[in-house]
């Protein structure tokens, strides 16, 4: 599971830096909710992956997860949300007010 | 500690907070009351920030523990000496410029769009949260909102230059809050807190296989602050986002930057001090080269700009740098002489965004470009009032520019650096003050009558000259001339505080000691 998780955590924010180095806003700001998705999985892997361990103290329990990591991830997917909407709205402004989606508003081919 | 007086410490947030979310719901008032909130909330901060300098000056540290909750587990909020001193700096910088926002009566800054006063206060809110908090999410949160308040800032007016240069400054900024989550999560993965306090002691006592990950969630962290101080190469983003925005935001930005240098010297003093074990010294080394590098290099763009603003922006780069290199010296003279030259950099460069706007009003099509021109209204004083910033940003005698610039050389002598800081900054104050001769030369001296009026005579009639600034225009440049005059004046006491905070935050024990010792 370990294996699988980081994998998926490295192809997300591979393709996301690759996305954020594209020249239109459209893929630069899926690049960035990419990264997002994968730094999200990330924090959430910092707490350490368990199966079915409750996230508080139980009793008869062999053990718990530690709880703080997924509050982390739950502010950060927030705020993430509404970073991503923002920019969205910014982008299509660009757009509009530039005349093209270039992020530098140039003439492309 | 009294039992009320740990409460200080929250009120610098709560205040913004609570005046921002009351001009969110009364954004139908008359403009006059809303400005009578948002400034009777500066006051009351800038009131604060003195009390508070009052408490810790004895060498305090105020902690606040949010519900209550003991140390590691809850967030703590910690007002010590640094984080009181920029509390102060950022209120007395946030005044002028919103005095500078509410002039021009129908073309006031705040009245472009419904909300800059809101925004305002929530900016303060997002940097006087960021100073304060210990702990490392919290301080990812308040980054967040101060961000987002200052991308609503910067785009506040509208317009094609600003909305490029604002696109870019979002992309940046968020791809450097993912880095931050980045080492956020490897720092808590590694050391399981976030307690800036409880991860110094746990760096320290970190076994050595764990170096390699604790090592590079520091240097993550450090590059993250590097992009928001704009320390070289990740300063790029600044000329272009600090020109193309409104002038009074422009000012209240000349502090952002310095959110970024307080980061870096709070956690490279704090966790990844010389007492750090696997951490040791990891961001120290780097802040020397790489502040006089972000020096020249600004120092090479205040040259190279064809434009008052861009190249004031640059001079925004370049004191970055003399901060940060004052901060690398790593002694307590050092940092304390950079803490006495970040207000005065702040000061300095928000007066002169000022002026920039002043003159840049006057000249119609030519705006703010650096060619010969027409005679300004009030020519001599917006001309005394250049050359006397000119001084004051370069560092000459006698303002406190050159206070700053002296108190870190004299800190650098002692080191085996001091060749290369000594021939930098003086080599760079040099180029400075060349580069804002040509550009006073340019827009004052070679400027001209305007010429005879064209054969339209409706057409000038159409465009009637814009008025010169009243007094009242000039006030928040006054102002701010009035606190770096100020900082001269009291350069003894200044620089004895900040001293006193380069001694408070060499020794972390104290500091570690007031959070964690805090218990409920």
């Amino acid at each position: 599971m370990e294996v699988l998780i980081a994998l998926a955590i490295g192809i997300l924010t591979a393709c996301g830096v690759y996305l954020v180095l594209r020249a239109r806003t459209f893929p630069v700001v899926l690049g960035l909710t990419l990264l997002s998705y994968g730094v999200n999985l990330f924090l959430f892997a910092a707490g350490r992956l368990a199966v079915g361990r409750p996230p508080v103290i139980a009793a008869g329990s062999p053990g718990y997860t530690d709880p703080l990591p997924q509050a982390l991830v739950l502010t950060a997917i927030v705020i993430g949300f509404a970073m991503t909407a923002f920019v969205i709205v910014l982008a299509i402004k660009a757009r509009s007010e530039l005349g093209n989606d270039h992020v530098d508003g140039s003439h492309g081919p | 500690m009294g039992p009320g007086m740990s409460h200080l410490a929250v009120l610098p947030l709560l205040l913004p907070l609570l005046t921002g979310t009351l001009l969110l719901l009364l954004r139908r008032l008359d403009i006059r009351i809303r400005r009578g909130l948002a400034f009777a909330s500066l006051a009351g901060l800038i009131g604060l920030a003195l009390l508070l300098t009052r408490v810790v000056d004895g060498g305090e540290i105020l902690v606040y523990t949010l519900g209550d909750w003991p140390a590691p587990f809850g967030i703590v909020l910690v007002a010590d000496r640094l984080a009181v001193w920029l509390l102060l700096a950022t209120a007395l910088l946030a005044l002028p410029a919103l005095f500078y926002a509410i002039q021009g009566g129908a073309g006031a800054i705040d009245r472009d769009g419904r909300h800059f006063h809101v925004l305002f206060q929530l900016e303060l809110f997002g940097l006087n949260g960021a100073f304060l908090t210990g702990d490392l999410f919290n301080l990812f949160v308040f980054f967040e909102v101060l961000l987002i308040a200052s991308y609503g800032l910067l785009l506040h007016g509208g317009g094609r230059a600003r909305t490029r240069a604002g696109l870019h400054y979002v992309v940046l900024n968020l791809a450097g809050s993912t880095l931050f989550l980045f080492a956020v999560g490897t720092l808590f993965g590694v050391l399981g807190t976030l307690n800036m306090a409880d991860l110094a002691v746990r760096v320290a006592a970190a076994p050595p296989e764990s170096a390699p990950l604790v090592r590079a969630a520091g240097l993550l962290l450090f590059g993250v602050f590097a992009l928001k101080a704009a320390l070289i190469p990740l300063h790029l983003w600044l000329p272009a986002a600090y020109a193309e925005t409104g002038a009074a935001v422009a000012a209240l930005f000349a502090v952002m930057t310095k959110v970024g240098a307080y980061s870096i010297l709070r956690v490279s003093t704090l966790v990844f001090g010389p007492q750090a074990g696997v951490g040791a010294d990891l961001i120290q080394p780097w802040l020397l080269p790489l502040g006089l590098a972000t020096l020249a290099a600004g120092i090479v763009g205040v040259m190279g700009s064809d434009r008052l603003r861009r190249q004031v922006a640059y001079l925004v780069v370049a004191s970055v740098g003399t901060l940060v290199a004052g901060l690398g010296l790593g002694t307590a003279p050092g940092i304390g002489a950079g803490l006495y030259y970040l207000p005065h950099s702040a000061f300095a460069a928000a007066a002169f965004f000022i002026l920039a706007d002043l003159i840049a009003r006057q000249r119609g099509a030519l705006g703010d470009r650096l060619d010969p021109g027409p005679i300004l209204g009030r020519h001599w004083t917006l001309a005394g009032l250049f050359f006397v910033l000119s001084v004051l940003v370069v560092g000459l005698p006698p303002l406190s520019g050159f206070v700053g610039k002296f108190l870190i050389l004299r800190a650098a002598l002692e080191q085996p650096a001091a060749p290369w800081v000594l021939g930098t900054v003086l080599g760079c104050g040099l180029l400075g003050l060349m580069a804002m001769a040509r550009s006073g030369s340019l827009i004052f001296y070679r400027a001209t009558e305007p010429g005879p009026e064209p054969v339209h005579a409706s057409a000038s009639a159409a465009r009637p000259p814009p008025p010169p600034p009243s007094a009242r225009g000039l006030a928040p440049i006054t102002l701010l001339l009035a606190l770096a005059v100020a900082l001269t004046l009291w350069a003894g006491p200044l620089f004895d505080y900040t001293r006193a905070t380069a001694e408070q935050l060499l020794d972390p024990a104290e500091y570690i000691q007031a959070v964690l010792g805090a218990g409920p």
